[in-house]
């Protein structure tokens, strides 16, 4: 059986799956019952200043049917008093010494950092996680991304944490910023011991077109909250693969962003997370998914040859390269199945108005003809295609040796002619 | 319109049969859809409706485009919704058949945006200027309501000429009413006809107060959608026995008016086709103990739709297959029918005879063409009371056309819907004098049909 048990800049946790700083992970009460379906550990929400929050606070973004595909929320952090939250985290330790907990903290001055990390140590945090992420509400004081955004408030913020901390320190990271990269030094230069990404990015779920009013609507007003949920998991996994892949970073990795099931998860492991973090798709479904998130990784890892998550961390980093490195001479083409093809031609509508026009329809059956002298080998049709394993990408010998831009550009070396250019 | 309908018909002992979609239903239902591409659903419909984008539309809350464009190719979509055999149409269609997975609810979505149309009042269609041109229809059914409006949004004056005193045709007298009752008709009915401009005359029979030769005086053009005649009687000894009724008649009655079952223990219903399963489901329904369906065919020939029998089935109805009724029996009203079963050539096979007990026998053989009353008409073929008519309707006589039952001897509201929107652009074009479409078939679809059709048949982005 493989070993789900992890190790994220110090902080042991029986599996990968880590409630997220969020509303799952509100209260001892919660947190308890998450250990008890399964959940590895959990960032307690941010404690800090209790603060009181709006109604309403959530919005979901439907997606061709789909409800919440995207999530958003304008909540701060716990709006519970501090010695609540302390008492509850010291109950938590005693009742599951084996599962962390990693308090989340988000307050302004040296004093105040100082003071409440070592609260939260005596209370039994197994680490920290500084919020510097926080896109709404608290970055208009200072504080959360107004941090993030700052490498070198960053770095002096953690400095603090560092120096006062006798646990492992985490930085949240924002990804409301345009290159993840320099906030991750920073973290690293004051001294963390690894971060977690992605906080929820700053947006505008939607409108009521009724009422003229963003939302999440707050009476006759909104505004912009932070989105989350499945629909962000792309623009997470490419932050955690960019820090990843950074020769001069080299912290652990908590993954965050989109997380909903087993596969997104060892998606977020291939890249560079030993740890993930899951909020939005708990808040949807409750604690019970992590029953098939456990299996279905455990599953993964045996059908993979795994034995323990530190040798899939980061798997597929390797092969996270730049376009001027791809092959230009690898060529494939559409080929459909007609036994498996049911007709609908939603190849051929997307091929001819979305793609390079080679599906076309044939007069005496509903199976469209792939025209392979034109197929450029985009997927369009793949992607759109409602049977699986009906279209397959099929590799072509061309004759031509592997030749990358780069190569072509520096080199001379010869690419193969360009199809669909017409 | 409706108000002479009793209130306490017999029909309305009938629940409906398939549950209207709610609006929660109806968008998982449509966001199934997968929006193919030259879609089967839209060619098997016979009005062509573009059923992926008003799919689309309910998917997106955009259910007065969605209604719209229902309208727009078949303004008898609502009554379609909920009538037509969709089982054998678009729904037979669907390509999530193709891979084993339900095909999508097309007839109940259809009939959640349509639905929706009514109860919100939305009127999508205005008359067209007025082109001084008239036309009569003789049948106010499907397929003249369907060729009136067309005409209206053409701009041309509208009579219609109905024998009854009940618009609607077969569409509010022999829909089943687990389907559709006959008020919901009569509603559609008023609704087409809020077009305005169309004169309706009631108790009118053409051939008797208005003659053949006066309508082609008074007007352009004349569209006949007259439907079918009386039912067929089998000519056997006893049809005049008191409890022996054609099954069309029947359900009028059924449908109408009130009707007494309340002594009928054993009810036999002749005939293989819709109208008999038609019957004995509705005999089941309202309480008959036993029915028995006599058919002179195997069951897998039957012309009734095998989803139509099975239901029937399950309602506890049966049936004697390979059987003919020879004579009804009983003094003054009918007590048995005596049977014999028949061969595959449907002869009967001496020493096979039985007898059933019947207190009510229907006849369900087929109903009388009305093409004879034209056929004094030169240039207006008849074959065996069917009236011919070409692509568009057209007769072969200057200024008649037809369509509907009375020239495709009886399928669904559908394609008399269909039938009477292409003879209305039929009749456009005669009488505006733009004969040349005349024998463009494809051109007169494309006027009487909606759905567009992107042509993705083109060849590639060679330069």
């Amino acid at each position: 059986m493989p070993d789900l048990s992890t190790n994220t800049g110090g902080i042991q946790s029986p599996n990968p799956f880590w409630l997220a700083s969020a509303p799952p992970a509100n209260s001892g009460r919660q947190i308890q019952r998450a250990f008890e379906a399964g959940w590895g550990g959990a960032v307690w929400k941010t404690l800090g200043v209790p603060i009181q929050n709006v109604s309403s606070r959530f919005a979901g973004h439907t997606i061709r049917g789909v409800q919440a595909a995207g999530f958003t929320n304008i909540e701060l952090i716990t709006d519970r008093p501090l010695e609540t939250n302390l008492r509850e985290i010291a109950e938590t330790k005693r009742l599951f010494p084996k599962n962390p907990i990693i308090v989340s903290l988000m307050v302004e001055t040296e004093a105040e950092w100082r003071e409440i990390i070592k609260k939260s140590i005596d209370a039994g945090a197994d680490g920290l996680e500084l919020n510097f992420g926080c896109p709404h509400g608290m970055c208009e004081r200072g504080m959360g991304s107004a941090v993030g955004q700052e490498p070198a408030v960053n770095e002096r913020i953690t400095g603090w944490a560092v120096k006062y901390s006798t646990v492992p320190v985490l930085v949240k990271l924002t990804p409301n910023v345009g290159n993840i990269v320099p906030h991750g030094l920073a973290a690293r230069r004051g001294g963390a011991h690894g971060v977690s990404l992605i906080n929820t990015i700053k947006s505008i779920i939607g409108v009521d077109i009724d009422r003229f009013i963003p939302l999440p609507r707050v009476g006759n007003l909104s505004t912009n909250g932070g989105y989350c949920g499945a629909a962000v998991k792309p623009i997470a996994l490419h932050m955690v693969a960019a820090l990843a892949r950074e020769k001069e970073f080299g912290l652990p990795i908590s993954g965050i962003g989109g997380i909903s099931n087993w596969r997104d998860a060892v998606e977020f492991i291939l890249l560079g997370s030993s740890t993930v973090q899951v909020a939005t798709e708990v808040m949807l479904r409750g604690y019970n998914i992590v029953e098939d998130m456990t299996d279905g990784l455990q599953e993964y890892m045996r059908t993979h040859g795994f034995d323990r998550i530190d040798q899939m961390v980061g798997k597929a980093i390797p092969a996270y390269s730049e376009w001027g490195h791809l092959d230009m001479n690898y060529e494939t083409v559409a080929k459909i199945d007609a036994d498996k093809c049911i007709g609908c031609q939603l190849c051929v509508a997307a091929c001819h108005d979305g793609a390079h026009q080679c599906i076309h329809p044939q007069q005496d059956t509903r199976v469209p003809h792939v025209d392979e002298s034109e197929c450029v080998g985009c997927n369009l049709c793949q992607i759109v295609c409602p049977v699986p394993e009906c279209i397959i990408m099929t590799p072509v010998d061309n004759g031509h040796s592997p030749a990358s831009w780069n190569e072509f550009a520096n080199e001379g070396k010869p690419l193969r002619p360009k199809k669909g250019a017409h | 319109m409706n108000s002479h309908l009793p209130a306490n018909r017999a029909e309305t002992a009938f629940e409906d049969f398939k549950l209207p979609l709610l609006r929660d239903a109806a968008m998982v239902e449509a966001n199934r859809c997968l929006f193919c591409s030259d879609a089967p659903c839209i060619n098997a419909c016979p009005t062509h409706i573009d059923i992926p984008q008003f799919i689309r539309k309910i998917s997106t809350d955009n259910v007065h485009g969605s209604a719209k464009t229902i309208f727009e190719s078949n303004i008898l979509g609502m009554s379609c919704a909920r009538v037509c055999p969709v089982e054998v149409l678009c729904v037979g269609a669907c390509v999530y058949n193709e891979m084993e997975q339900p095909p999508i609810a097309i007839g109940k979505l259809q009939r959640y945006a349509t639905d929706i149309a009514f109860a919100e009042g939305w009127k999508f269609f205005e008359a067209g200027t007025d082109t001084g041109k008239r036309v009569a229809l003789i049948g106010s059914g499907p397929a003249s309501l369907a060729a009136a409006h067309e005409l209206r949004r053409l701009g041309h004056a509208c009579t219609i000429f109905e024998r009854k005193n009940t618009i609607g045709g077969l569409n509010a007298s022999g829909v089943a009413p687990y389907k559709m009752k006959a008020e919901r008709a009569l509603q559609e009915a008023d609704w087409v006809l809020s077009i305005g401009g169309i004169d309706v005359r009631t108790g009118v029979t053409v051939g008797e107060q208005v003659s053949l030769a006066s309508l082609e005086q008074d007007f352009d053009a004349v569209f006949v959608g007259a439907g079918l005649g009386a039912d067929s009687s089998l000519g056997i000894p006893g049809e005049d026995l008191a409890g022996v009724h054609g099954a069309v008649a029947w359900i009028e009655a059924m449908k109408l008016g009130t009707i007494d079952l309340s002594k009928v223990r054993h009810a036999v219903v002749i005939g293989g086709g819709n109208t008999a399963v038609d019957a004995s489901r509705e005999l089941r329904g309202l309480g008959v103990p036993s029915v028995t369906m006599v058919y002179r065919g195997v069951k897998d020939n039957m012309s009734g739709y095998a989803h139509e029998w099975s239901a029937a089935f399950s309602k506890g109805a049966t049936a004697e297959w390979q059987a003919v009724v020879t004579a009804c029996t009983g003094a003054g009203q009918v007590q048995h029918v005596q049977c014999v079963r028949v061969d595959t050539d449907k002869n009967p096979v001496v020493g096979t005879e039985f007898t059933l007990p019947a207190d009510l026998v229907l006849m369900a053989i087929g109903q009388a063409k009305l093409g004879r009353v034209l056929e004094a008409m030169p240039g207006i073929r008849v074959d065996h009371g069917r009236i011919m008519v070409d692509e568009h309707g057209y007769t072969g006589r200057p200024g008649w056309y037809a369509g509907g039952d009375c020239t495709n001897g009886g399928k669904e509201v559908v394609n008399a819907a269909a039938e009477g929107k292409i003879a209305a652009h039929a009749i456009d074009a005669a009488v505006m004098g733009d004969m040349g479409d005349m024998g463009d078939m494809g051109n007169m679809r494309d006027k009487g049909t909606a759905a567009r059709k992107i042509d993705r048949t083109g060849g590639t982005s060679h330069a």
